[in-house]
């Protein structure tokens, strides 16, 4: 266990690295790989562990971004406070909303997680004063990563500062999956009714679940205005939350390295799709889908296992 | 006293009446089954003393407490447990970590962000000392779901005893399990701690007999009779109960 978890970090830090030096000039893409790893690792810490089904994931992200880019403007430039505040924006608005949310489940709780991020769209839209409205939140500069990096123009410090907080973001994960708080999560995910006679209020560890990965998506959204120096409406869009939302899927939920995986996956194929057929490249990462849940349901992060059980002939892959 | 004490117990479901003025006890030590036909009101009464369900009337007492309008989680905490007629476990988590949460909740580190969930000494000693009782010592590290249905309900049985309860009621623990495979769930019910007070709710009359030391038979929500295996065996009402009611 502990050398898995040891050689998939090594092979994750081996890959940004090969991806540094293979493809320099896209290094604004790859950056943005970083970022999204990040949202899809707060749903996966979200729906993967703890089961809540949320489509709104993006509310947090937005929060955190609008947050982060304000307070670089207006208050103080510095990178990591701009975290720090996008993380507490996110956790913020993940607690408010979820005293309601987390008392519901099912269809009605996908319904309200859609109808948060919507409702922080027009609210980010409304206050142009502040936000800027559709035009987005100009005019963010953040200043030098501990006072030596500069953020340089072709993205070498944006890509290495978003990495770094990616991997920050996986450890601190991982060391909660394997947590008794991890562990309890996946109690309530699997049987809530069996937590309730433990004795445990599921009410309780479902919101705190919620708010971490509110503070988490917070970050990501933070990190996003950091870099691209632009918050737009499209950071409370629900097209952002469902694409993490089969990102996760697709790589594997409740495992973490299947989030960054599936991610990695998406977003490259989106990438070459797009790039290659500007009109069709939706038909690709649909097929892609349809090939992964139907094939292997368990996500990317399953083939291995799915491989090694066809080969001995037996039909019934595990979910 | 020490133990339940349950006075006047009712329960209306708008003009059904499924608990009718019901007097009980289970003191510490006790192993007492609860029998009654389908419909008899045997889980609603559980469900009662559990806190899952709210009593129209009538006190439910713990050790002296009047426990009546407290919430399941806190009668949990204060020591009374129940296994699920349908078994409720985490199936994807193996035999350790099913046996692992609730202790680790007991034991007040449920919340605990900073260490690994199977780093604690005391708790992992309990949880082996769950897995040798139960005997799932070669089924420990593999997921619930893989289990038979006769080791599952054993699981169930442990689960409930992880909490450290003082009450432990036993919602037909041999419900679905082949009958070859009974006599699992009857030794584990003759090795549950001597000080614990045991009420088993159960069809199998086999079992019932094996276990119980005294027997509440509950016919539509009114308590028929309680005596002796003996008694019940020989008494006429059960007698016509059982025998008439199979063939009527």
């Amino acid at each position: 266990m502990k050398l898995r978890s040891y050689s998939v970090a090594g092979v994750m830090l081996f890959a940004a690295l090969a991806a540094f030096f293979l493809f320099p000039y896209n290094l604004a893409f790859l950056t943005r790989i970083f970022i999204m790893i990040i949202l899809v690792l707060s749903l996966d810490l979200v729906l993967g562990y703890a089961g809540i089904a949320t489509l709104g994931q993006a509310a947090m992200y937005g929060a955190g971004a609008y947050a982060a880019g304000l307070f670089a403007i207006h208050v103080w430039a510095d990178p990591f406070a701009g975290l720090v505040v996008g993380a507490v924006a996110g956790a913020a608005l993940a607690a408010v909303s979820g005293v309601v949310l987390m008392r519901t489940t099912g269809l009605t709780l996908i319904m309200l997680t859609i109808a948060v991020a919507q409702i922080g769209a027009e609210i980010a839209n409304r206050m142009r004063e502040i936000t800027g409205g559709a035009d987005g939140l100009r005019g963010i500069r953040p200043s030098k990563i501990l006072g030596i990096w500069d953020f340089d123009f072709i993205g070498v410090t944006g890509y290495w500062y978003a990495c770094a907080v990616a991997a920050f973001v996986f450890g601190l994960l991982s060391v909660i999956g394997r947590s008794p708080f991890g562990l309890s999560l996946r109690g309530v995910h699997e049987s809530p009714e069996r937590m309730e006679a433990i004795g445990v209020s599921v009410f309780q560890r479902r919101l705190i679940a919620y708010v971490m990965g509110g503070g988490i998506a917070g970050i990501a959204g933070a990190l996003s205005a950091q870099i691209t120096q632009l918050v737009s409406l499209e950071t409370f869009s629900f097209t952002l939350s469902a694409e993490a939302l089969i990102m996760l899927i697709l790589g594997g939920t409740g495992r973490l390295y299947g989030a960054a995986l599936g991610t990695v996956v998406f977003m490259t194929v989106h990438h070459l799709a797009a790039a290659n057929d500007p009109f069709n490249w939706l038909f690709v990462i649909g097929g892609l889908v349809l090939t992964v849940v139907f094939a292997l349901p368990s996500g990317l992060v399953a083939l291995p296992t799915s491989l090694k059980r066809l080969s001995k002939g037996d039909r019934h892959a595990r979910s | 006293m020490q133990g339940l004490e349950v006075r006047g117990l009712s329960k209306h479901f708008g003009g059904l009446v499924v608990s009718e003025n019901i007097d009980f006890d289970l003191p510490a030590g006790a192993r007492k089954a609860l029998i009654g036909p389908n419909g008899a009101g045997k889980s609603t009464f559980a469900n009662l003393i559990t806190g899952i369900l709210r009593p129209s009337a009538g006190t439910i007492r713990f050790d002296g407490q009047d426990i009546g309008s407290l919430k399941e989680a806190q009668r949990v905490q204060m020591g009374i447990a129940k296994t699920f007629q349908i078994t409720t476990l985490f199936p994807q988590l193996t035999v350790r970590e099913n046996l692992r949460l609730p202790i680790l909740e007991r034991q007040g580190l449920g919340r605990r962000l900073f260490m690994r969930a199977d780093s604690n000494r005391s708790v992992e000693a309990e949880v082996s000392a769950l897995v040798d009782q139960f005997a799932l010592g070669s089924l420990a590290d593999r997921p619930v779901l893989d289990l038979a249905y006769g080791q599952q309900r054993l699981v169930e049985m442990a689960l409930s005893l992880a909490l450290k309860p003082k009450v432990l009621i036993l919602d037909e623990p041999a419900a679905g399990v082949p009958s070859s495979e009974t006599h699992l769930i009857i030794d584990a019910i003759e090795r549950l701690p001597d000080d614990l007070a045991v009420l088993v709710i159960e069809h199998d009359m086999d079992l019932v007999f094996r276990i119980a030391r005294s027997i509440v038979v509950l016919v539509q929500g009114r308590i028929l009779t309680e005596g002796t295996p003996q008694e019940i065996a020989t008494n006429a009402k059960v007698r016509e109960l059982y025998l008439g009611g199979s063939h009527g």
